[in-house]
């Protein structure tokens, strides 16, 4: 009798066990499993990394081909092809430039996120690992430049240097390091402390060995829902410079700007700046939903906390 | 103590300044473009090149030429457009208030608005209606401020024929004619700034909500609407106030694409055509402002916090 009482309360401690993996503290969850809103997601991000490398090749027209019979027209064709969504402020095929487009966006933005991340983690880690004036005159610069509005320090670099894709991509990395360096200093800082670090200083293990084995493998999960954030992020700061006019320039095309030159259009009818509009929106929501799936399933709520 | 704390925020408030002023007065003046040279065309022969340096002061060293910009930028000073030659205090005055008034109106709408739908899909978690507000903020604070515009104009503007699609003022306007001018990019900044402030109110109040106290309020009985209210709101407020201050400092951006979108006279657009035409004595001005206006936001923003927090303000 007591002995099944106490079994039956073992079972229910260990059923309670199993449902204890949100503690704070628990190890991030290596598998992942998502809603069918994450999986639809993942097929968006997925869909368009395949236009921005296959896009310019599949694409019904090139970029800069004026073959429409007008600007402003909505979906026709003529003896050149037709036109899916239609034509823009120069009678060139939308869908076409929204294909090439993607390369420029979203290539440029992956980079400049790429980027952010090789800066933040390296100094980041640095100054969890070393601590002292290191971490110290790291971090003052570091507050400096997080405390002001990253458009506002986009504006004036390119005020200064005036706007090529080279600097695009500086800027946005420079300025999106700064709170990838902090995620990555917290996290280092957090698993230093930890007993196995301590063990494995003790056994003799040099800095560099702690952080490849010891420090990365254990911030890698927030540090990837984290890179999800950040990349829309740098979507929207490169695309909203574009959209004024002072991010990628014509006749390239790119999401932000072309929205900019067809806006004129939506007077006559055309949704020429709808469509490139909505490309980013795809884009940037899907990535979000993503991340928020992943961090409410894994407990990767302290790179959501520190945004 | 917690005057100490907030003292010693302040004083960090102020260095921050200070640093931004340097980032801002470097920034602009590492450029290979000389302004005495673009004063005087290519034509300029030497002699007259170095006079005019002499004159502007541009052959002092740099900690010269940064501490008379920062002590002409303090007495009001702010120096000469490039373009047209007007002085940049003429040129702002106007835009300024401009753009004040329009933050003015959002955080007038945009504060209540999210404060109330923020309160309601925290006493309600996990309905349908709560996720539709969760869903719909996640997507706007995702999409570009210029995809709402978009939207916004297309089916406002272009479809409906409510309002108009510029922001164009006389000046001489009745308050009805202003508030349909000022409608179109008002109703984009409050559902911009708003997205942020409703997710922000949301996540604070059920955070508070997973504390033993409230759970010692729920096990007595209490309401759910009554425990929102009377337990979790008020300690929620600090974190509140923080979130107001930090969206109002998210205007900042906000309004340079609203104010381009919607060719609204103010402080923004006419930052963003000094960067167009590389009029750099008046994008330092403007970029000092608006930064300053963040610092200081957010500067209240932590005093805020400290103030309402008692843990905050004896840290160990």
């Amino acid at each position: 009798m007591t002995e099944e009482i106490i079994k039956t309360k073992e079972e229910e401690v260990i059923a309670k066990l199993d449902t204890f993996d949100e503690l704070p503290d628990a190890p991030p969850k290596r598998r992942i499993k998502l809603s069918w809103v994450g999986k639809l997601s993942v097929a968006v991000v997925a869909f368009w990394l395949l236009i921005v490398v296959i896009g310019p090749y599949i694409a019904p027209f090139h970029e800069m081909d004026m073959d429409g019979d007008d600007s402003f027209l909505n979906a026709h064709s003529n003896e050149y092809g037709t036109f899916f969504l239609g034509t823009d402020y120069l009678g060139r095929d939308t869908l076409s430039r929204i294909m090439f487009g993607a390369r420029n966006t979203i290539g440029i933005s992956l980079l400049a996120t790429l980027f952010a991340y090789l800066m933040g983690i390296t100094l980041g880690i640095l100054a969890a690992v070393k601590g002292g004036w290191i971490d110290m005159g790291i971090s003052r610069i570091n507050d400096a430049i997080l405390a002001l509005p990253t458009i506002m320090l986009g504006l004036i670099v390119i005020a200064a240097l005036g706007s090529s894709i080279p600097i695009l991509i500086g800027t946005a990395a420079v300025i999106y390091a700064t709170s990838v360096f902090r995620i990555a200093r917290a996290l280092g800082q957090d698993i230093m402390v930890q007993d196995f670090v301590e063990a494995a200083k003790a056994r003799g293990e040099g800095v560099w060995w702690i952080i490849k084995s010891e420090v990365l493998p254990n911030a890698a999960m927030p540090l990837a829902t984290d890179f999800g954030l950040r990349l829309v992020f740098v979507v929207l700061f490169i695309s909203s410079l574009s959209f004024l006019g002072l991010g990628v320039q014509p006749p390239a095309s790119d999401w932000g700007s072309m929205v900019r030159e067809n806006l004129q259009g939506l007077t006559y009818g055309s949704y020429a700046a709808i469509w490139p509009a909505l490309a980013i929106a795809t884009f940037t929501i899907a990535i979000n939903l993503i991340v928020d799936d992943i961090s409410a399933k894994s407990g990767g709520m302290l790179a959501k906390k520190m945004v | 103590m917690m005057m100490q704390m907030v003292l010693r925020r302040i004083g960090i408030g102020f260095a921050t300044l200070i640093v931004v002023s340097i980032i801002v007065f470097l920034a602009t003046s590492i450029l290979p473009g000389d302004v005495a040279q673009i004063i005087l065309g290519q034509s300029a022969t030497p002699e007259t090149l170095a006079a005019l340096r002499a004159e502007l002061g541009m052959d002092q060293p740099g900690y010269v030429r940064y501490f008379s910009w920062l002590g002409d930028m303090m007495s009001g000073d702010l120096g000469i457009s490039k373009a047209g030659g007007a002085t940049i205090a003429s040129l702002i005055g106007g835009r300024l208030g401009n753009t004040m008034m329009m933050a003015g109106w959002v955080a007038l709408i945009s504060i209540p608005i999210s404060i109330a739908l923020g309160l309601w899909a925290a006493m309600h978690p996990g309905t349908w209606l709560d996720r539709i507000v969760t869903f719909g903020t996640l997507s706007l604070i995702s999409v570009p401020e210029f995809f709402i515009a978009t939207i916004l104009v297309l089916i406002l503007a272009v479809q409906l024929h409510w309002l108009p699609s510029t922001a164009y003022m006389t000046g001489e306007e009745s308050f009805l004619e202003l508030m349909r001018a000022l409608a179109m990019p008002l109703i984009t900044l409050v559902i911009v700034v708003s997205a942020q402030m409703i997710r922000m109110t949301r996540a604070g109040i059920l955070n508070v909500m997973n504390s033993p106290y409230i759970e010692m309020a729920i096990l007595k009985g209490v309401p759910r609407g009554r425990i929102i209210l009377r337990h979790a709101f008020f300690n929620a407020i600090g974190p509140i106030i923080n979130v107001i201050a930090l969206n109002l400092a998210y205007l900042v951006s906000g309004v340079v694409i609203v104010e381009t979108i919607f060719a609204y006279p103010g402080l923004a657009k006419l930052m963003i055509d000094g960067v167009q035409t590389r009029d750099l004595p008046l994008v330092q001005a403007c970029a000092m402002i608006f930064c300053g206006t963040y610092v200081i936001l957010i500067l209240l923003a932590d005093v805020g916090s400290i103030v309402s927090n008692p843990r905050l303000r004896n840290p160990k």
